[in-house]
């Protein structure tokens, strides 16, 4: 089973999509369900955060916005190095139904692999030291 | 966003079985700890400090370095010295980021916000009328 790049979630609410993009979208709407601080940047590039009491931050960055279908952002992994350049990306999707909105909400790139970190996972040690020991010893050995 | 790509994802996920295969093995775990917490040493050095003789240590010190969990490093006196490599840890990490992420919990509080937030829209609406 492989581990998961996407997780995806589909819930039913009972609520026109414009309402549920606020909630989705706005500094007001977000602090009122996800963070307990937010602040929203609405554009393209725009800077998002949310704060929690417990102390975490998320630094988010808005990537897709289709009012009222469609909302994306990209974010920090969480657990990674602050300095870490890989971001998974979240987007929400807003489907209007007979009784409200579809709202699903995508989360991917947990799978990713930086070519940086592709190289340092793999190649410094396969070719490294290992066989550089190999040669020291040899060469040691010849010496004694 | 650029589309996932197979191959890197395949790449991630075999360094992440290897370090929780790594990680699985109790004396495994007590040499990457021993190695974290004190910093690289001697199979010699780990056997002094672990309860595992140095020949156990020793065939544990080489899976961990074919898996790239450790790298060996000349030491003092022709003594090779285990050094913990991080790399793979951050890659596992990464997975385990995938198993943290709850998205139950937020979207059940945004369906609770939204019914409370049009239940107390209708209670202002009865209030003026």
């Amino acid at each position: 089973m492989p581990f998961p790049d996407r997780i995806e979630r589909t819930v039913e609410l009972a609520h026109p999509p414009t309402t549920v993009w606020s909630a989705l979208t706005t500094s007001e709407g977000l602090s009122a369900w996800f963070g307990n601080e937010a602040s929203v940047d609405l554009r393209p590039g725009g800077k998002a955060w949310m704060k929690w009491d417990h102390g975490h931050t998320a630094d988010m960055r808005v990537e897709r916005i289709e009012e009222p279908a469609v909302f994306g952002f990209t974010w920090h992994i969480n657990g990674l190095p602050q300095e870490d350049p890989r971001r998974t990306y979240v987007e929400f999707t807003l489907e209007p139904t007979t009784t409200g909105t579809r709202l699903t909400v995508v989360e991917s790139g947990f799978a990713q692999l930086t070519d940086d970190a592709h190289r340092k996972a793999y190649n410094d040690n396969t070719g490294g030291w290992g066989s550089e020991l190999g040669e020291l010893a040899a060469y040691l050995d010849a010496a004694a | 966003m650029p589309p996932p790509d197979p191959g890197a994802a395949k790449a991630a996920e075999a360094v992440a079985e290897q370090v929780f295969t790594a990680l699985a093995d109790p004396t495994r775990r007590a040499i990457l700890a021993t190695l974290a917490a004190d910093g690289p040493a001697t199979a010699t050095d780990l056997s002094g400090r672990l309860p595992i003789t140095r020949q156990a240590i020793a065939k544990h010190l080489a899976l961990l370095t074919e898996a790239g969990l450790v790298t060996a490093e000349p030491g003092e006196r022709r003594r090779v010295r285990y050094r913990l490599h991080s790399a793979p840890m951050q890659v596992a990490k990464q997975f385990l980021a995938a198993l943290a992420r709850d998205w139950d919990g937020p979207l059940a509080a945004l369906q609770s916000h939204l019914d409370k937030a049009k239940d107390n829209d209708q209670q202002k609406e009865g209030d003026t009328q």
